[in-house]
């Protein structure tokens, strides 16, 4: 196979990688999308759970294709059984549908590829290329062929696993403590209320949570994510056999068929100090752009996506693709997600902390509060109200 | 004698959590295998993220 010349090298094509592709194709660059699998979406690795006000705001149109499920609202169900509810408008449209992220990924593909993008399936980035001490390219692998792909700005969306982001230097290791590790079955002929999608907190799920997330009348994804910090070594499995120990528990749920199994994990870290070197940016999971205390990234990388697409092409007609130049990229994501992020990373480092004890004195107040929209402070105050020493641990969110 | 990592193929699912979680990027995730590296320092972090239980520590001989 011949090398080949382009603008713009993104590699991985999840939805960061789609929709920089997208949008770097759709400012004139040329651009070429690599992915390792051989199916663009396959096998999923996700909760599918997103929320549907960012949508509109990057122009994709939610279509039936990739949408199995649409809730009205989420609940949080403590260890001894208190629910609090959040309406999709008290959790800030941060709830809404359920997907098939394996459609959603090709559609969003789709969408580059219209853009005028070119992609590439089963191709594998084995190395980078370096031109002027800058990266310039990487060399690949497709059916057993080894060639240079050269380009002028790399983009590395290459996921949770991200190798682009070590091999040119920049810092993304992840702290056991910022790391989920999440298994999941796709359940059948199951008891579920298809209004809401649920979060278990507690000791079923150490530093982590169960989901149920709604597919349709009787069947849902629940899955689970454990905090690596709290799996002790020479337990194999540890998600699996916390996923198992709780569905065991719920007869609801136990009663179903698994038509899908799913595992992964998810970064749950600060914001990274920096995503970009000279010649690459990093982009969604592969730049840690996940929320920490959810573990939710599509929106995050999606929304980065675009940034990065566009800062791409602006590179190319500036003639510049050094770190310095991608700081407007740099600038541009955290504007939209850093403090976000941030945020989150502190009331998840609290929320590991807590016993069982403690969610469920909390989800009791919570639960009786009727909240009208979900405000940390108004949570903490509430708390404080029947159960002040619950609150001393939060008392530095307070003030 | 010092352990290293293993793998159960069978077990794997290919998700890379593995990889993302390796300190010293020993690991390479190829389309549907994992591959481990000779840097690897047999630290067993990769053991312990598997999610599925694939990886496992075994004396090295």
């Amino acid at each position: 196979m011949k090398d080949i010349d382009v603008d713009v090298l993104v590699v991985g094509a999840g939805p960061a990688g789609s929709v920089t592709a997208k949008h770097a194709a759709l400012n004139g660059a040329r651009t070429l999308m690599i992915e390792k699998r051989q199916e663009i979406g396959s096998p999923v690795r996700c909760g599918e759970g997103i929320a549907r006000a960012w949508l509109d705001e990057l122009g994709i149109r939610p279509d039936k294709k990739w949408i199995s499920h649409q809730v009205t609202g989420a609940r949080i169900v403590s260890p001894g059984g208190h629910i609090v509810t959040l309406t999709e408008k008290m959790a800030g449209n941060e709830v809404g549908y359920v997907i098939e992220r394996d459609n959603f990924d090709r559609a969003l593909a789709e969408d580059a590829a219209n853009a005028g993008a070119d992609i590439m399936v089963k191709t594998t980035a084995v190395e980078l290329l370096r031109k002027e001490g800058r990266i310039a390219g990487v060399k690949a692998k497709h059916m057993g062929e080894t060639f240079d792909i050269h380009a002028n700005v790399v983009i590395g969306a290459d996921g949770f696993e991200s190798q682009l982001g070590r091999w040119a230097g920049i810092d993304t290791t992840l702290k056991p403590s910022d790391v989920n590790v999440c298994y999941e079955y796709t359940l059948r002929h199951i008891d579920i209320d298809p209004r809401f999608n649920d979060f278990f907190v507690g000791s079923c799920a150490p530093g982590g949570y169960v989901w149920v997330f709604i597919k349709g009348p009787d069947s849902a994804n629940v899955g689970i994510g454990v905090q690596l910090s709290k799996i002790k070594s020479g337990v194999r499995g540890a998600a699996k056999k916390y996923l198992d120990a709780f569905i065991a528990k719920h007869p609801n749920l136990a009663k179903g068929t698994a038509i899908r199994e799913v595992a992964g994990a998810v970064s749950c870290c600060q914001p990274l100090e920096s995503v970009t070197a000279d010649g690459i940016m990093l982009v969604g999971d592969a730049a840690r752009q996940i929320d920490p205390l959810t573990g939710g990234g599509v929106a995050n990388s999606c929304r980065a996506g675009k940034i990065a697409g566009e800062v791409a092409s602006r590179a190319l007609k500036a003639g510049d693709y050094s770190k310095s130049f991608f700081q407007a990229y740099e600038k541009g994501w955290r504007a939209k997600i850093e403090d976000q992020m941030y945020r989150n990373w502190m009331a998840k480092e609290k929320l590991v902390t807590l016993d069982d004890e403690t969610f469920d004195k909390a989800c009791e107040v919570l639960a009786e509060a009727k909240l009208e929209v979900v405000n940390t402070l108004e949570i903490l105050r509430l708390i404080q109200r029947k159960y002040p020493e619950l609150i001393k641990e939060f008392e530095d969110m307070l003030t | 004698m010092p352990n290293k990592p293993n793998i159960d193929r069978a077990l794997c699912l290919h998700c890379g959590a593995c990889v993302g979680c390796c300190p010293e990027n020993a690991m390479f995730l190829h389309e549907v295998w994992i591959e481990f590296l000779p840097k690897c320092n047999a630290c067993g972090i990769c053991a312990r993220a598997c999610p599925a239980g694939a990886i496992f520590m075994e004396a090295s001989r």
